[in-house]
Parts: C-alpha cells; structure tokens; sequence
C-alpha cells in the first residue's frame, strides 16, 4: 500500500454547539487525487484548515506527510501548496511579485528562486502578463494565479479548497487541465468541491461528506455502482405522479431520489418486470451525492 | 528543483526564514504605497511641530533650558512615531486579515502567528524609527543646533515603535469591527498623547499626573529624544530606554495572543 501523505483518525472540530467536523476519517495516499465532495457546510473547508492547523481539531489524530498535527504542522506545510476558497492575492503588487514573496515564504533559495517563479508562470500560464497588477487580471487568471502562488516551490501535496467555484465553465476546463497536469506529474492532490463533475472527472478517489461526516468514500465508478447500480429510470409528471411512482417504487424496494420536476429511481439494471414508464439513463456520482447527503447539487 | 529549505527538517520558533518572508512581503507591497504612507506620516507631525512651534511659540519663547521651538521639535518625534506605528498597525492588521484575508495566505506557508505578528512589528517599527527623524529634521531648518545623540534618534523610535505596533495589532485583534478603533482612540492614545511631555512640560502637572506620565511609554519616548538631542541623564535614560524595552516586550507576547486568538480557530 502506498505511503499516506493525510491520514486523519477520528478527527472532531466544534464551534461552539456546531460540530463542522464530525469523528472524520481520511486517507489520501501519495501521488493521488481525492475529491472531498460535500454540500455547503458539509465540513469541506474546515477539514482543510485542519490540515493547515488554521484550525485545530478538538479530538482526533491528524498526520500530513508524515507530521503530526497540530504540533508540527509548519514542517508539513513547507511541503504542501495551498489554494484557497476566497481570493487573498496582493491585489495592488504584480503576478511576478505575489510569486517571489511567497517564494520567499516558501524558503526556496535564492539561487532557485529564479527558475521557480519562471516555472509557476508558465505552467499558469501568465508568463505574458507578470508585469500587470493582480487587480488588473479576470477572475480565471486570479485563480490560475493562486494555484501558481501554491505550486510555487514543488509541493509533495497540493491542497485545493473549491479551486474552480464561481468561474464561469470555460474558465473551469481550464483549470481542470492544470490540475490534471499537476495531477499527472505525481503532486498529491486534496481537494474539495460541491461539482460533481469536477471531482467525477479529476479525483481517483471521492470521499462524500455531509454534516461533518464522511458518508461515502471510493473510486466514483465504484460509488455510483453500489449505490446507485449502473441504470437510473428518470420519471417526469405532475406532483400527484411523482408521489404515486415514489410510492410504488419504495413498495417495490426500489431507492429513489426528487430532482425537481422529475423522480429518479436508481439500480433500475435487470428490472424488466418493472411498469412503470420512463427514461432510462446511466447513472452518476450526482445520483449517489443526492441520495447519500439527502441534497441538490449547486 | 526548486524544494522547500526545510524539507525533512524540523522547524524550530522565530525563524529567520519566516521573518524574511514575511519582512520581503512589507518590503514588496511598500513599494507600492511609500507616497501615501510616507505622506500621513510626516506631515501630520510637522503640521503640528509648526502650529505649536510657531502659534505657541509667539507666547512662549523658553521651556526649562530650551527654546520652544527645540522642545517641540523633540517631542514630536515621539507623535511622529505614535502615528507611523499603533495607526498603521492597527487599521493595517485589521485590513489583512479581515478583508484581504492576506494572514490566511501567509499562515498556509511555514509560518507561525508568532513569527507573522513579530515580522510585521519589525517592519512597522523600522518605519517609525525612519519616520520618526522627520520632525526632528524639520525643526533643524527652524534652528535647531545639529548633535551627535541625534543618531541615537532612530534606534530610540524603533524601541518605542515596535512597542507601538504590536499595541495596534493587540487592538486589531481584539477588535471585532474598525468602530472599535474609536473607543482606543479616545480613551487611550489621545490622553497618553497629550500626557507625553511633547508639547508642554509635565512639571507644573498634579504629583498623581506626573507619576501616571511616568508609565506612558510615549513620555519615555519624548524625554529620551530630548535628552539624545541636548545631553544624556545616565542611568535614568538607561532606565527610560528599559522601560520602552519592556512595553515591547509585553505588547509584543500580548499581540501574539491576540492574533493567534484571531486567526486559529
């Protein structure tokens, strides 16, 4: 089995009467990518503090590349890259400058520190704009930026805290294939989201969270087969419809989920004998994030 | 490659390559700002040293042993420093981790809270100690004789502001909106201001008030500029420089509390 560059064992985290984390155990073993999936509050972006002591869990072990946490989390994150949820770029200074001070942060040495920041703006691909000021960039640079801010001094594990939220598709793809780049390069790679795509498309592994827990964890083929098999019968009606075809389909034992106008009934494979009418259509890890967190996705 | 100095090592407290970080970072986005902030900072000082100099001046022409006009050069020091340190500090730090969320950045690399409250203090009280010379300056096209103590100038405002500073990032991290600046500003440093000794003498002050001057680091401030321009006290000015030490001292540890209170949750 490979080494584990996160390992959490029963990790709890409390504001005040809140548990944002809840008993949460992780593994991500190097060189690969998970996805945390999980609704808004789900405990996405505190674990990730977790991970960078910004918070410090009240019961649990946490080790990251092999430091135990919270004790000697400077030693790991010499060694992580970290991307936040919310822009924190030094908006007034230019792309190249945000890259050296935070090369300098990052301890890389002076020799090194040249080549560095050349190889962050290239793979960011904002070589021809280091001279401009960050306020000055669209969102999709800033994000790329940010990425490039992390990345800047090669870290074993990259921790992308909802990399892609709120930028417009083309702009995701874009940073989807940074991230499959980085991915394919041997960095391992934590990162939460709430698009199923994105961790369906660049996660080996998913772990499904809600309320601080994880309720789901595997490769997303693996998920979406056992829980919600490998067909979907998607019934579209009015109300009264869908109440009665829910109805028929629990009776039959058969799990379903509400997607708005219509009613999904999972593992449908092999069900000839089934009456009921409707649309079938393979079934995906959107499937299994409704039916395991009880949410629509965003 | 390009890897991280601290690979496989252990990290210890206060490291000089989080400091270095922190200080290039000040240093970098100063270059942006310089204007402004070198503006505030001096010319409200002058502004005084000229209003006091000259409107009092016309009234009063001796303080003691000085000419008014020397007096007040000196002691504005002391406000040049109070403005270009607890001001900065205080809306600064507030702006950083408030709304630019800059301390989460920085708080994802190798660096602790306590280097991040240390460095930024360093750099604060560098700017106040620089700052600080100023008014000093100023008073010398206005007459003032030039001495040697007057190099002594920087390092004693570099003493008081770093004191300064950390005090304005306890504020901010106590503080839970900028409204609560006022409540500081009111109470706490006009009054220390007003009772340093830079524009008038505290001798003909009730016995009460010239005990509680005594513990205003600012009036350490004001009479130890004073003493580097026109003539050492000995031990006493020892004593005073002690004292500002050991204000830094205990702001310092308290601004690390209260940041650390702020930012790990």
């Amino acid at each position: 089995m490979a080494d584990l560059a996160i390992r959490l064992r029963g990790v709890v985290k409390r504001y005040g009467s809140i548990t944002a984390v809840d008993h949460l155990d992780l593994d991500v073993p190097e060189g690969t990518c998970v996805g945390l999936l999980g609704p808004n509050g789900a405990g996405k972006s505190t674990t990730m503090r977790l991970l960078t002591a910004q918070a410090i869990a009240d019961e649990g072990e946490l080790e990251v590349l092999g430091f135990r946490l919270p004790e000697e989390s400077k030693q790991a994150r010499a060694q992580c890259g970290v991307v936040p949820q919310l822009d924190n770029l030094d908006t007034t200074l230019t792309v190249e400058q945000n890259l050296l001070v935070f090369a300098h942060l990052y301890r890389i040495g002076r020799s090194e520190r040249r080549e560095a920041i050349e190889r962050a703006l290239r793979m960011s691909k904002l070589v021809d704009r280091r001279a401009s000021r960050v306020d000055k960039l669209s969102g999709g640079m800033r994000r790329r930026l940010l990425i490039a801010r992390a990345l800047v001094h090669r870290p074993r594990l990259a921790l992308l805290d909802e990399p892609t939220v709120g930028l417009d598709p083309q702009v995701r793809q874009e940073l989807w294939a940074l991230i499959d780049a980085l991915r394919t390069e041997g960095t391992t790679i934590l990162m939460s989201t709430h698009y199923i795509e994105e961790a369906q498309r660049l996660a080996d592994t998913v772990l499904i969270m809600s309320h601080g827990s994880a309720v789901a964890a595997g490769p997303p083929s693996e998920l979406v087969l056992e829980h919600a098999g490998h067909e979907v019968l998607e019934v579209y009606g009015p109300p009264a419809r869908l109440a009665e075809v829910e109805a028929e389909a629990g009776a039959a034992g058969m799990r379903t989920r509400r997607t708005g106008t219509s009613i999904s009934i999972l593992g449908v494979d092999g069900t000839n004998g089934f009456t009921i009418e409707g649309e079938r259509r393979p079934a995906n890890l959107e499937d299994v994030f409704v039916l395991l967190t009880g949410e629509e996705i965003a | 490659m390009a890897t991280a100095e601290a690979r496989g090592t252990r990290l210890g407290r206060l490291e000089r390559s989080a400091l270095t970080g922190v200080l290039v970072r000040e240093a970098v986005n100063y270059s942006s700002y310089w204007r402004s902030s070198t503006f505030s900072s001096t010319v409200e000082p002058t502004i005084y040293l000229l209003a006091f100099g000259f409107g009092f001046g016309s009234l009063v022409s001796k303080i003691g042993r000085y000419d008014y006009v020397d007096f007040v050069g000196t002691g504005t020091v002391a406000t040049a420093v109070l403005f270009s340190s607890a001001f900065p500090a205080m809306f600064g730090t507030f702006v950083k981790y408030q709304f630019q969320r800059t301390y989460d950045a920085i708080l994802a690399a190798p660096v602790d809270t306590e280097e991040l409250v240390t460095a930024e203090a360093l750099w604060i009280a560098t700017r106040a100690g620089v700052y600080g010379c100023v008014p000093m300056l100023v008073a010398m096209v206005f007459g003032l004789d030039p001495s040697w103590g007057m190099f002594a100038v920087p390092f004693i405002g570099w003493v008081a502001g770093f004191g300064w500073a950390c005090f304005g990032i306890s504020i901010a991290g106590y503080a839970k909106s900028f409204e609560n600046f006022n409540y500081v500003v009111s109470a706490v440093l006009t009054p220390l201001f007003l009772l340093a000794g830079s524009f008038f003498p505290l001798d003909n002050f009730p016995q009460w008030a010239q005990v509680l001057a005594n513990l205003n680091p600012l009036h350490h401030c004001v009479v130890l500029v004073r003493h580097a321009v026109f003539g050492w006290d000995g031990w006493i000015d020892l004593g005073r420089l002690g004292a500002l030490a050991v204000f830094g001292l205990l702001v310092w540890r308290v601004a690390i509390h209260a940041m650390t209170r702020k930012l790990i949750d």
